[in-house]
């Protein structure tokens, strides 16, 4: 037993070192449970292609119709997969107790949020984005678009995923909050979305992309450096609750 | 400043305090929404493109601007509540979501009804009525948060954070949805804001606009009253006011 | 070493508009063993959520050290050990991965410290094994192996040890006592006999209203 010195201490540790191994820790911890729940990270991988085949069956299989709305598709697939994929973000972390825990560690919350919603994100979404290319060649987009598509993909799921954690975190003590969740979050996407299918149809048109992909580095700026906060006083809000 | 601040806290001033402002709002409210009216609709001349289907700015007009201060209200009442504390903050948001709800959704059926006779159809995917729509969702989700937590303390808490998310969303909504817009259509017909707007149209819509400030100041007052009845009911002051009624 | 180290004074707290306590002062220094009694639904959970800076929904005030909480919360979380309900246990990881991840936000521990704790708290050669595996008391036993690596001055344990058996409370008991006779301080629930000489009780539901 190490009950050696039990006075108080004004901070265990120095805080950078203290902190990078927190998250060193938490990331790990995330990957290995990520690792044991394979099939939920499948799931919303398959949702995200059944999705995308729907539209050429109910639509039209027309060529030139695809070619016009299949980056499109592609995006509102890949943000209602990651919506799905958004419930299970904290949900069994709430229910048996580990967020308290966060809340408790004398780390600060927003750095383990971050932690985990990066983590879910390598998880969950990159694998996402290597079926991009395989379905982009489903709606017969041409190869440059689908490089464009990726690229705004890449820019443009890590602010969806920051922003719907904040939902996931406001709604985690709420049962069955799968369609509040939604509601509360899709109008919140809708820059993304614009921003980025608008430069996936700005270069079909042949004009520069610059000024679309600085947009969505600057939502991903904002969202980076803010969504944290929010999430972590939405957290705390549910704990306090439960 | 302070001390003024610190009174607006306490549910007990706040109730007294709204209970005597209610009825000079109504009355306000009530008859200047029937000199704007009766201004706007019967007296003010037609335009000269539009004929009398412009009218209806003396609605939509006045409904779309308090739509989107209250939501930005609700966001600063958002902000008052989660740094401070304070319970009149959140009474608030739970008062003028509804309201704001409702201001969107007339905002957008009177736009639509004006866009009949100007587009020739009830909807486009116009830059401002998209990013109503929009502001109509973020009311909504605002509504649906607060019914689903059982606990009121939390609901208050999560319906700040979301107002607060939302409020710095909406200008980036709003550009968004503008470029989207000119980029789709490129700009054809302006709803509101015509060249140089006569005096005798813009004095009866400025009548409307105060109106509607006050109506909503009105409704908005009398909802967080019966917000802090509900939330009060076993204190002794207000078992006392039920009592003297 | 009578320094105070929590003081929680004039607390008053209701949920779904029942007062559960109000004018509640309490002072925790080192070296005390406190147990919050009371039948259920008296707010013993809602009170120990709320000296651990779990809840804000609480008038009063809570001092560390003299400081008010909220100012120096850090610090206070630095020295703080909390245990509720919730075990805070991933069903899919083992016990020792569980305890790392536990401790490693907190601070550093060498895999033998781990396996030393895990081994005190009576899971040994139970480590590999995922935690849904184990019992309801094999689990527990998961969250207060963190007990056997804590340095932190105030325990809070809130009902820790439900689904233990005989032999387990026994043990904990010891670890309680030793804890307490090394100057840590000690605020718990439990429904369990403990035998505990100079546990102070604080009995919430009598003159709570």
């Amino acid at each position: 037993m190490r009950a050696d010195n039990l006075a108080p201490v004004e901070y265990r540790e120095e805080a950078g070192a203290g902190m990078l191994r927190a998250c060193a820790v938490a990331c790990r911890r995330d990957l290995l449970v990520a690792f044991r729940h394979r099939q939920d990270i499948v799931n919303p991988l398959v949702f995200f292609v059944i999705v995308v085949s729907l539209f050429p069956l109910g639509v039209s299989p027309d060529l030139d119709f695809l070619r016009e709305a299949g980056a499109g598709i592609i995006w509102v697939a890949a943000l209602l997969a990651i919506l799905l994929s958004l419930g299970n973000l904290f949900r069994n972390d709430y229910e048996d107790g580990t967020l308290e825990q966060w809340v408790l560690s004398p780390q600060p919350l927003f750095v383990l949020v971050l932690v985990r919603v990066l983590t879910n994100w390598m998880v969950a979404i990159v694998p996402l984005l290597l079926l991009v290319p395989v379905l982009g060649l489903m709606v017969h987009l041409p190869a440059d678009l689908i490089g464009v598509l990726t690229l705004t993909l890449v820019l443009g799921t890590p602010v969806l995923i920051l922003v719907g954690a904040i939902g996931a975190a406001l709604t985690v003590s709420v049962r069955s909050s799968g369609v509040l969740l939604a509601l509360i979050i899709l109008p919140l996407y809708v820059p993304v979305l614009i921003f980025g299918t608008g430069a996936v149809a700005a270069a079909a048109d042949n004009v520069p992309i610059v000024g679309h992909l600085a947009i969505l580095g600057a939502m991903l700026a904002l969202a980076i450096t803010l969504a944290p906060l929010a999430i972590a006083a939405a957290l705390r809000m549910s704990v306090a609750s439960g | 400043m302070w001390q003024w601040f610190h009174k607006l806290g306490s549910p007990k001033w706040f109730f007294g305090f709204a209970g005597t402002l209610i009825p000079w709002l109504a009355v306000g409210a009530l008859i200047l929404l029937a000199i704007g009216l009766v201004w706007g609709l019967l007296f003010a001349p037609p335009d000269y493109q539009q004929g009398d289907s412009y009218r209806i700015i003396f609605i939509h007009v006045p409904s779309a601007y308090l739509a989107q201060s209250l939501y930005i209200a609700m966001a600063v009442a958002g902000a008052v509540g989660i740094i401070w504390r304070m319970k009149m903050a959140d009474t608030f948001i739970a008062a003028a979501a509804p309201i704001g709800a409702a201001l969107t959704f007339l905002a957008l059926f009177t736009g639509a009804v004006w866009g009949k006779p100007t587009w020739g159809t009830w909807w486009v995917w116009d830059a401002r009525l998209t990013s109503m729509l929009l502001l109509f969702f973020l009311y909504l989700g605002i509504i649906a948060l607060r019914g689903a937590m059982d606990d009121r303390d939390s609901a208050a808490r999560a319906c700040a954070i979301l107002a607060l998310v939302g409020a710095v969303n909406i200008p980036i909504i709003k550009y968004s949805v503008d470029w989207w817009n000119t980029l789709h259509q490129p700009a054809s017909i302006k709803l509101t804001e015509p060249p140089a707007m006569p005096a005798e149209m813009w004095m009866p819509l400025l009548v409307m606009g105060i109106a509607f400030h006050l109506l909503v100041g009105w409704l908005v007052l009398a909802r967080m009253r019966n917000e802090i009845i509900e939330r009060e009911r076993r204190t002794r002051w207000l078992r006392d006011w039920l009592g003297s009624r | 070493m009578s320094e105070v180290l929590l003081e929680a004074s004039s607390l008053y707290c209701e949920r779904d508009d029942r007062v559960l306590f109000s004018q509640l002062n309490l002072q925790i220094r080192p070296g005390t063993l406190i147990r919050v009694a009371g039948p259920n639904g008296t707010g013993k959970t809602t009170l120990l959520r709320i000296l651990a800076g779990l809840s804000s929904f609480y008038e009063g005030r809570l001092l560390w050290q003299g400081r008010p909480l909220w100012q120096v919360r850090e610090s206070y979380l630095a020295n703080l050990l909390f245990l509720g309900h919730r075990p805070a246990i991933t069903p899919s990881l083992t016990p020792l991965e569980n305890l790392a991840a536990f401790t490693g936000v907190r601070r550093r521990n060498t895999r033998a410290e781990l396996l030393d704790a895990l081994a005190a708290a009576g899971l040994e050669h139970f480590e590999d094994i995922p935690a849904h595996h184990l019992s309801a008391g094999q689990q527990r036993r998961i969250a207060l192996a963190r007990l056997y690596l804590s340095t932190a001055p105030l325990w809070i344990l809130d009902e820790a040890f439900t689904a233990i058996d005989r032999d387990g409370v026994r043990a904990l008991e010891a670890l309680l006592r030793a804890r307490v006779d090394a100057g840590g301080a000690v605020i718990l629930t439990t429904h369990h006999e403990l035998s505990l000489p100079g546990c102070e009780i604080i009995t919430l539901g009598e003159d709570g209203l």
